[in-house]
């Protein structure tokens, strides 16, 4: 039996038929939306890599059955960015240093938005270094993903104060 | 992965009546699915619950206990302010377990239901009785870090791994369920079944059944004020437990009034023994006295392979918990949550 689907994805709105509930939303994204940047690292929610937002919530794409998602709202990596312009946590991920080779990179940034909005980290490092605990780096570049995870969440919340004064102001 | 046919039911009747045989009822996917592709669970039908109206909130009922819809995300219930004000050794639990992707995701009927993390019973071509009754047991005789010291049978030595079943049982919660025969509930202490015979046996959950809400009765928010988790495994984040403990003092004048702890990761269920309990009531907290009840909760231990080691652990691991929550419960979640790590070095 077939299943018709909508969601959005990256703000686009895509209608998807699966002939097979077995596809996972990883698989999905990557293999039919070319949409390569959500990794996938051991495919059973254990690295990270696959980390992605759905109705703005983190979660492992691997364990998620795309027929599951009719009507949601998914972020990937490829999202993230408007324009040329990136996304604070990508831009800090750049200055920090917080990758070697790569590959968790995608998942990290993706659960480091997630973590920020969430909001229960602030900027203790030791709160961050658990938020991230899902995310599994083979090349050990965790004290950078911490700094460049800190130094975003410092930014967002300056850019916030900012935009709350601009409101204030023109009000 | 088998193949499966999904159904998405809109209400709680479509879903009972949908169930038959071999089907299983979808949560947040993050254990039936896992265990979906490697083989170990291959339902011919897919109950796609999430969208149950009704079964996502966290309300506090007349008679001052609280129900918790079987839908709530784990990571919505360790953060909801009230709650975890109320229940704080329940959202450190939830907090110590998994990673904050799969918290967002898994339900907390998922979360009782899941099962164990036995390897050779995630592996489909090892013998299990758990699994596939009667061909047998890989785990005896094989690699046991983390399997049971106590409850196991000879049919099986499985441990069950949730944090959350473990302060739940410490608070005598009951579970709420729907079948094809009406509603009915059922204590946490009977929910999960220790081994014998029929491991394969391994909830109180008939066929057909769905967890609805999980409740906590009012006299369990009496044990706010010192209540602790406490979680040793591998890693200090993101790993199951090898011991886990959940304590709780009701603690007048000095004196403790009531007590309740369970241990968890030593066997099919959490661990509460009523006579363990009894020797902590009308005694002052101590050191000594903490050791003495551990011990006693312990007492039918013994190993199930080479993991004698496991019986200190989790005995020095209900001592140590009792010790943080006669300390007292930390005024803001501790950063590494249930964890030792970064503890006052007196505690
Ligand atoms: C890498 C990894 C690490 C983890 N670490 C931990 C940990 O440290 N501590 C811990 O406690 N857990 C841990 N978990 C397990 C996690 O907590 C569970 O997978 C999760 O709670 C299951 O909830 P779910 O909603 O995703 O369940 P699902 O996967 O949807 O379902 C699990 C089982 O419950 C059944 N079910 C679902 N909903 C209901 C219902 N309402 N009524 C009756 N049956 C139902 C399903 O049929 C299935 O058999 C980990 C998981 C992974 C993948
Ligand atoms: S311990 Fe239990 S779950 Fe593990 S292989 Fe033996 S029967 Fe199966
Ligand atoms: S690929 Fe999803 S968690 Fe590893
Ligand atoms: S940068 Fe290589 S795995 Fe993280």
């Amino acid at each position: 039996m077939s299943h018709a689907i909508s969601l959005t994805v990256n703000g686009e709105a895509r209608a998807v038929t699966l002939d097979d509930p077995r596809v996972t939303l990883l698989d999905l994204l990557r293999e039919r939306m070319a949409l390569p940047g959500t990794k996938k690292g051991c495919d059973r929610g254990q690295c990270g890599a696959c980390t992605v937002l759905i109705d703005n919530r983190r979660v492992n794409a691997c364990l998620t059955l795309a027929v599951t998602l009719d009507g949601a709202e998914v972020t990937t990596i490829e999202g993230l960015a408007t324009g040329d312009t990136l996304h604070p946590v990508q831009a800090a991920f750049i200055d920090h240093d917080g990758f070697q080779c790569g590959y968790c990179t995608p998942g990290q940034i993706m659960s480091a938005v997630g973590l920020i909005s969430e909001g229960h980290a602030g900027d203790d490092p030791e709160r961050i270094r658990e938020g991230m605990s899902g995310n599994l780096c083979r090349c050990a570049a965790y004290h950078g993903i911490t700094e460049a995870v800190l130094d975003a969440t410092r930014r967002m919340a300056d850019a916030d104060t900012a935009s709350d004064a601009d409101e204030r102001a023109s009000a | 992965m088998n193949l499966f046919d999904y159904i998405r039911p809109a209400s709680l009747d479509e879903a009972l009546s949908a169930w038959e045989p071999g089907a299983a009822w979808l949560g947040g996917g993050t254990n039936l699915v896992d265990l979906m592709k490697t083989g170990a669970m291959a339902p011919g039908k897919v109950i796609d619950v999430t969208r149950l109206p009704g079964l996502d909130g966290i309300e506090s009922l007349p008679d001052g206990s609280t129900r918790i819809g079987a839908l709530v995300r784990n990571s919505t219930l360790a953060h909801d302010p009230d709650f975890a004000a109320d229940f704080p050794m329940v959202a450190e639990a939830i907090l110590s377990g998994a990673s904050g992707q799969l918290r967002n995701a898994a339900t907390v009927g998922g979360n009782l239901v899941q099962r164990t993390r036995c390897a050779y019973f995630q592996d489909p071509w090892s013998p299990c009785n758990r699994r596939d009754p009667g061909t047998g047991c890989a785990a005896i005789g094989g690699e046991t870090h983390n399997h049971a010291v106590i409850g196991w049978s000879d049919r099986c030595i499985a441990t069950n791994p949730s944090d959350f079943a473990v302060p739940l049982a410490a608070l005598d919660a009951v579970v709420e369920v729907a079948g094809p025969s009406g509603q009915r509930e059922i204590a946490m202490a009977a929910f999960h079944h220790l081994p014998g015979d029929t491991p394969e046996t391994e909830t109180a959950l008939a066929p057909g059944e769905l967890i609805v809400a999980i409740r906590l009765p009012a006299g369990a928010r009496a044990f706010r004020a010192n209540s602790r988790y406490l979680k040793v495994r591998e890693r200090t984040s993101f790993a199951f437990a090898l011991a886990s403990c959940a304590a709780s003092l009701r603690i007048e004048d000095g004196t403790i009034a009531e007590a309740r702890f369970a241990l968890g990761a030593v066997a099919a269920k959490p661990w509460r023994v009523a006579e363990a309990e009894a020797m902590l009531t009308a005694q002052p907290p101590g050191a000594a006295l903490f050791s003495q009840a551990a011990e006693r909760a312990l007492q039918d231990a013994a190993p199930s392979g080479e993991n004698a080691w496991k019986i200190d652990l989790a005995r020095r691991t209900a001592t140590r918990a009792l010790a943080l929550a006669a300390a007292g419960t930390p005024a803001r979640m501790p950063a590494l949550p249930a964890s030792t790590f970064g503890e006052p070095a007196h505690a």
